[in-house]
Formats: structure tokens, sequence, C-alpha cells
């Protein structure tokens, strides 16, 4: 290490120490629990500032922060999964001695008041041999057992989802494209010559109702051509596959400013925190 | 002198005073009992408004479940008003096998409907409403005895049926066909040509290939579809002896590309130089996982890099940070939100269902290019009724045409969302 870096780690864990300080002195008047809280709010604070001092380039700040934020994240996933789905759900229900154990209520077939409310069920030795065989991924000899499960997750996730999918992204949206491309209420159809004397160009008028259908038609129209992969884009169809890949490209424009000012909002937030929380410059 | 009148005088004995007064008493007494045994006005009004109890109570089975449901409809009591009002709400009650009445649930003012949830095929159910009110309560007529079905078939849904088994029978014949070893037609995907100039790239560079395969587990096609490209792409990597690394956030998408990357090493005659150490485990934690990926990125400086598979708000963090070291990226997924993030920041983008297109193509499995060609008669059909519907719409709207507003009627139910 540097004899910079040094310094700067020194100028950093001082820095982390006074603010601590202080923010303890300032929460004194409000909370019994100052020094904690100020240690967490200071802790945050700091760890924030890390992750953005990425923004100028990699450093150990940096790197402390992800090494931290992936540990802590990894460990607590694999504690929830083991204390949720199957300390929580799988075990109660194999097991009275185990779910005693681990001080469930047994879930496992029983009586409530004298009536007969849960039948136990094999059904749930079957995630346990399929969890197990899972595991046999780490067997040198009995890797190839792991796939099996694996094929059930994916062949069930597909089939589950292929009656959702034609249903969301196939029925509703082709029956929202029978759009009328001329007159619709409260405008209905009266010739041209009604519709040129009578331009509105108002939101609310025919106009901007018809203009929206017809990029609606034209749109899912050249978009569903452009994703046709059986013919080559040559030709009209050339253009009109052209024509999707723009409106898609309009479409992602739009998408991309508006997900931006989400993102923003977020940024917002957390300068709120560093500003108002930690630094209290705010009120 | 003045004289005044002297006034008439009355003497009433005592003795008849005193049972005048007596009488008055006695009079005053027995007409305030009988007021006050009587109710008063506003009393008479509270005992005499007798609720009434709703009517035309009917039970059906609810249509295509599996027997556990039953509907009961109602006309509320003609004292449910928004305005004076008596109710105060409705308790249904259920007998099962003409035994003790059971109360399943207690609905506010103004309800007319119920599912019973908990029916069983076998058990023969009648139920009735009360009407609740401030003092009193009414009941209503029971319901005939009835029992809950169990239907095998939603013939709602005979026509997504119908769609289903046309896109179904498609993909079949097409896997089929290119099972026998005909050669089916796919259009060249403009990032996949990329891929072998990309690793090729990395290879000159001396830098190594980062492949990221979103954020999402096995069970989703994206991911599936990265892995089948990660086969391509690792085992070109292979050939040109370069690097590759694959940090994942799901512990089964490691196993899984483990087991993909080591398949192409064994294909392109080089399993020596496989390492499983190539695929780790970071995290399940999104941003987590994307902290650590953009410190590799940075630290390792890879040439190229593949985003290919489920992501969401990590798109861009991950895009931009393999912009800034001046990578090649080759991008792709399925999400729509993200997509803007991809194109603006990535060389090349597969867009949507090109990410899985280009899965078959660069597989040339019978089975992905059978359900890719499948899937293109989907698409056919959906722009043939998307021409179909558009016109009758027009023509319904604008001139309001008998037949084709009954063809508008079909297509709208053909295309319902049940």
């Amino acid at each position: 290490m540097s004899r910079t870096a040094v310094i700067v780690f020194a100028g950093v864990v001082a820095l982390f120490v006074v603010s601590w300080m202080v923010k303890a002195m300032v929460l004194a008047d409000v909370s019994e629990t100052n020094i904690v809280d100020a240690f967490m709010v200071t802790v945050a604070a700091f760890l924030t500032l890390a992750i953005y001092s990425f923004l100028y380039k990699d450093n150990p700040y940096y790197k402390f922060a992800e090494h931290l934020f992936v540990g802590v994240s990894a460990a607590f996933w694999m504690v929830q999964g083991f204390w949720t789905t199957i300390v929580g759900n799988l075990l109660p229900r194999l097991s009275e001695g185990l779910a005693t154990w681990f001080q469930q209520p047994y879930q496992g077939g029983g009586y409530d008041l004298g009536v007969f409310v849960f039948p136990y069920s094999i059904m749930y030795w079957i995630p346990v041999i399929l969890g197990s065989l899972l595991l046999m991924r780490l067997s040198p000899q009995g890797g190839w057992l792991s796939r099996w499960p694996l094929a059930l997750i994916v062949g069930t996730t597909a089939g589950l989802n292929f009656v959702r999918y034609l249903r969301s992204d196939f029925i509703v949206q082709v029956a929202a494209t029978f759009v009328p491309l001329f007159g619709r209420d409260p405008h209905p159809w009266q010739g041209f010559g009604h519709f040129f004397s009578n331009l509105d160009l108002s939101a609310s008028g025919q106009f901007v109702a018809l203009l929206s259908n017809w990029v609606i038609f034209i749109g899912v129209f050249c978009g569903l051509i452009y994703f046709f992969f059986s013919k080559e884009h040559t030709g009209a169809f050339g253009k009109a596959s052209r024509v999707g890949i723009w409106i898609l490209m309009i479409t992602f424009g739009a998408s991309f400013g508006y997900t931006v000012m989400g993102r923003i909002s977020l940024l917002v937030g957390r300068l709120t925190f560093l500003f108002r929380d930690w630094l209290g410059l705010i009120s | 002198m003045i004289v005044e009148p002297q006034q008439a005088r009355v003497v009433i004995p005592g003795t008849v005073r005193f049972l005048l007064l007596a009488f008055l008493a006695v009079v005053v007494s027995i007409t305030s009992t009988a007021t006050a045994s009587e109710p008063n006005a506003d009393s008479t009004l509270l005992e005499t408004q007798q609720v009434e109890p709703v009517t035309s109570l009917v039970a059906q089975d609810f249509k295509y479940d599996n027997g556990e449901r039953i509907e009961l409809f109602w006309v509320p009591s003609v004292d449910d008003r928004l305005v004076d009002g008596l109710v105060t709400g409705y308790e249904v009650y259920r007998t099962v096998n003409e035994g003790d009445p059971q109360r399943l649930a207690i609905l506010p003012p103004g309800a007319n409907t119920f599912r019973d949830e908990a029916a069983e095929i076998d058990s023969v159910y009648s139920y009735y409403i009360t009407t609740l009110a401030e003092e009193t309560s009414a009941k209503s007529v029971a319901t005939e005895p009835m029992t809950s079905e169990r239907e095998w078939l939603n013939r709602d849904r005979g026509y997504l049926f119908l769609i289903a088994f046309v896109i179904a029978a498609a993909v079949i014949f097409f896997v089929e066909t290119a099972k026998r070893g005909k050669k089916l037609f796919i259009r060249k995907i403009a990032g996949l040509e990329a891929i072998d100039d990309a690793v090729g790239r990395a290879t000159e560079m001396g830098r190594p290939v980062l492949f990221v395969p979103g954020i999402h587990d096995m069970d989703d096609v994206q991911t599936l579809a990265a892995l089948t490209i990660l086969g391509r792409v690792s085992r070109t990597i292979a050939d040109y002896d370069s690097k590759i690394f694959m940090p994942v956030s799901r512990s089964l998408v490691m196993t899984a590309a483990r087991e993909t990357i080591k398949s192409s090493y064994m294909a392109a005659g080089r399993p020596d130089a496989y390492n499983d150490d190539m695929v780790n485990y970071v995290t399940d934690e999104q941003f987590g996982y994307v902290a650590s990926v953009d410190g590799l990125i940075v630290r390792e400086k890879p040439a190229t890099i593949f985003l290919l598979g489920a992501f969401f708000a990590e798109s861009l963090i991950l895009a931009e940070t393999g912009n800034s070291v001046g990578a090649i990226q080759i991008a792709g997924t399925a999400r729509p939100a993200q997509l803007p993030f991809f194109i603006a920041a990535c060389d090349f983008t597969l867009i949507g269902e090109e990410l899985f297109a280009a899965s078959a193509y660069l597989s040339d499995e019978p089975k992905q290019l059978g359900s890719l060609k499948g899937q293109d008669v989907g698409k056919g059909i959906a722009m043939f009724f998307v021409i179909a519907g558009t016109v009758a719409a027009t023509i319904s709207y604008a001139w309001d045409i008998g037949p084709v507003n009954d063809v508008l009627d079909w297509l709208n139910q053909v295309f319902s969302s049940n």
C-alpha cells in the first residue's frame, strides 16, 4: 500500500469517526439509541459514497463495498432459502420430529378440535428427491442425475408458459388490433368531405383517433413482418420490415426517456438520504 | 254612587269538593297509565319497521370448474338503500346434506352475489341469506337443494385450444421435417454474424470474453436461449484458445453453464483447457451481482461482452460499464423495457424473439429450428387475422353492414381473453 493510499485511508477513517460522533450528538435529543443509530446512518452513507466512487474509477473503497454487498447478500439468500423454504415449508410437512426440532408447527396430517383437517401427503417427498438429485451434481459419478430435475423444471415451465403467453402475447394482442381505420365512437364516419371540412386536430378529435388506429395497425403488421424469420427481408417484405424496425426504435426511444426519468427519481432518493438523513442539510 | 254588581257565588260543600278532587285524580291517573302503557310515536316506528329479506335467491353451479364452486345471486332487500336504508349487511348460510346451517360470510349492504368456493361434488347444498338491520333481521327463502358439478373441459376456451393446437401442430410438423434432414431456411440475424469477429478480436487483443446470462433462473426461456448461444460462443473460444469468464446469479444456471462450456471444449477437442472456474456463482441479489460484474469488467477489461438473457434495471449499468472499457458488446433480451438501453450502449442487439431465433440459428438443432418455423406459422395466422379484424372493424364502424358486424363479433369471440 502506497503512502498516499495510507493517508487517504486514514483520512476516510477519521472522517467516518467524526461523522459518527457528530451524528450521535445531533441524535442525542431525539433518540435513546443515538450512538447505534448514528453508526448505522454513517455506515450507510459511507457505503453509498463508496459505490458512487466507481463513477470516478475502480478503487479499494468500491471493492470493499462490492465484496461486502456480495457476501452479505449471498449469505442472506442462502439463509432465507433454508429457513423459509426448507424449514418453513418442507420439513413441517414431512416429519413431526423434524418440525418439533425446528420449533415449527407440524403440517403433515393431524386433528384440529377433533376434525381431521389436513392429510399427510407423500407429494412433498417429490421435491426432496428432486432436490437431492440436483445435489448429485457434486458427485463425479452421479452428475448425470442432476439433469432430470433440471429437465423437469424446464419442461414444466415451458408447458405452463405456453398457454399463458399464447393468451397474453398473442390472443389479446391480436384482438386489440381490431381497430376501425375510418370513424369510431364518438365520431362516426360520414365521408371524406365531412372529415376534411370538420378537421379537428385536438387530442380528442377524430383525426388523432384515426391516426392512432393507423399507427397501431401498421405498427403491429410491420412489426410482425420484422420478426418473421422464414423469409428473406427483400423487396416489399423488406420495406415493410424496415417500417417495423423504425416503429420499434421510436417506441424504444420513448421507453428510454420514460425509464431514465424513473432512474433519476432513484438518484434523488439516494441524494435525499445523504443530504437529509446523514448531513441534515435539508429538512 | 256606583254600586258594583254582586257576583253570584256557588258554594260547594267540602265533602263534595273532596269527592270531585278524588274523581279528577283517578281520571288523571288512569289516563297517564294508559298513555304510559302505549309506545310513543317514535318507538312504534322502530319496532314496526321490520327489514325485508332478499328475494329471487338463486344458487347455481359454477361453469367449468373442479366442482368446488357454487354461485349465489339475489335481489337485495328493498330496505337496502343508500339514503335511510335499514340494512347493515347480509349473512350467507349454507346447509350441507340437510345438516345444521353454517354461516359462510358476512357481506356489506349492496351485495347481491356470493361465490362458495368450498363445495364438494358429493354433497347436497342449500343456501339462504339473512338480511341484517340494527335490531332485527330477516331470513330469505332457502334455495332448492343442489349439487356442484365437475367439468373436465372448459368449453369457453375452445378457440384458444384450436389456436394452440394449430401452432403446436406446425411446430411438430417442422421439427419432424428438420429431423428428416430437410434444410429449413432462416434469415440471417445481424448480431450473430458478429460473434466470430468479436471472439477473434478478444483473441487478438489477448483479453477475455465475458458472458452474462441475465439474472433469471433456468425456468426462464431467455436463460435457456442464452445458454444455447453460449454453446456456440464457447466453442469458438475453445477453437481460438481464448478465455471466457461467466459470473452468474443463480446456482442452477452455474451448473448448466459449466456443462455447456465443458461440452463445447470437448467438442473442440480441448477438454484439458476447460476449467470449472470459468463459471462462478456470485449472489442471487440483483445489485450485488451487478456490483460484482461491474468490478470484474473494469479489472479484467474483456474485449467482448455478451449480455444475453433476462435483464432488468441492471441492463444499462452493465452495458455502460462494458462500453467504458471499449468492449464489443452483443446483447439480447426479450424484456421490452430493457431493450432501449442495450440498443443505446451495445454494438449489436438481438431484439426480443431474435434472441430465440439466434439460439435456433446457431444450434442448428431440428427441435429449435422447427419450433421457430412453427412460431412463424403463428405469426402468419396473427397477420391474417389482424388484417381481417381491422377490415371488419373499419367496415362495421363506418358503414354498419350486418354480415360484417357478425364477422367482427365472431373474431372478437375467437380472440377473447377467456
